[in-house]
């Protein structure tokens, strides 16, 4: 099952490296070496990548993804960056690491969400405990000493890290 | 008209670029320096590649329909999945790094992490 995972997710990104071969779409030399040059590596990374990663194939998850990379962290890198702009002029910082309380299962979401935070309003993932269900959180202008959900620091990523990496 | 978005997008491009390097020179220690490096020039980044796509568009549908453009616009926006994917990872290795050698935040209101890393 991992196999295939790896293989579509490379083969998906060969064909889009090597479009426009012959007009705007592949030529069938194109087609044939990519999947070969895919499953070789399918077969050498098949480990590596675990066996829960097929999940990722489902294309509603791939709708869910757009809408949230378009939507929310857009605009959320958006604010983050006007934010760093009226600090860096400004310089009135706060700063500090407070201890967030996650509620999250597994890596994927952990992932998607202290990379969320990285990205978004004076906030930045300094580490990332899965087993206290907890983030360790930088904040530029600490406002909440002990917050008791994310819901301060990230807004509305938490249901959507929830969500996505289910 | 394209000229003028086109210009838009390389301006905030640079300026957010731009942004980042002041905010090194002007925070006092690592993690808030992190802070606008890694957020300012990840979205700077985006509006750079975002004006080569535009104007790969453009020339493909009405300067000249040779290929070689999409192939330039294809590859320019692979290459901010690639910034945003990669980008606050090694925010964050470095953060961690820095606090697990003992750096303190500087003037930190709370600092949770105190003997635990």
């Amino acid at each position: 099952m991992s196999f295939i995972a790896v293989f579509i997710w490379s083969y998906v990104l060969w064909l889009v490296l090597t479009a426009g071969t012959r007009g705007m779409l592949w030529s069938g030399e194109e087609v044939i070496a990519g999947a070969v040059f895919s499953a070789i590596i399918a077969f050498a990374t098949k480990d590596v990548i675990g066996e829960k990663a097929a999940r990722f194939l489902n294309p509603v998850k791939w709708v869910g993804f757009i809408v949230y990379s378009i939507g929310p962290l857009f605009w959320g890198m958006v604010k983050a960056n006007l934010d760093v702009a009226y600090r860096v002029i400004t310089g009135r910082i706060k700063p500090g690491i407070v201890r967030v309380p996650v509620d999250l299962e597994n890596d994927a979401q952990y992932t998607i969400l202290s990379n969320s935070i990285t990205l978004t309003p004076g906030t930045l993932t300094v580490d990332a405990c899965p087993e206290e269900k907890a983030l360790y959180v930088h904040w530029i202008n600490v406002t909440e000493k002990e917050p008791k959900s994310s819901e301060v620091i990230a807004g509305s990523f938490e249901k959507w890290a929830r969500r996505l990496g289910r | 008209m394209i000229e003028w978005l086109i210009a838009l997008f390389l301006a905030i491009g640079v300026i957010f670029n731009l942004l980042a390097s002041i905010g090194i020179l002007r925070f006092p220690d690592v993690y808030t320096r992190i802070h606008a490096a890694t957020k300012c020039t990840t979205f700077g980044t985006i509006f750079i590649v975002l004006a080569a796509v535009t104007y790969s568009i453009y020339s493909y549908y009405w300067v000249q329909k040779d290929p070689a453009w999409i192939t330039i616009g294809i590859h320019s926006a692979l290459v901010v999945l690639f910034l945003v994917l990669t980008n606050p990872v090694g925010a964050h290795a470095i953060g961690r790094a820095a606090r697990k050698s003992g750096i303190r935040p500087h003037g930190a209101v709370i600092d949770e992490l105190e003997g635990r890393l």
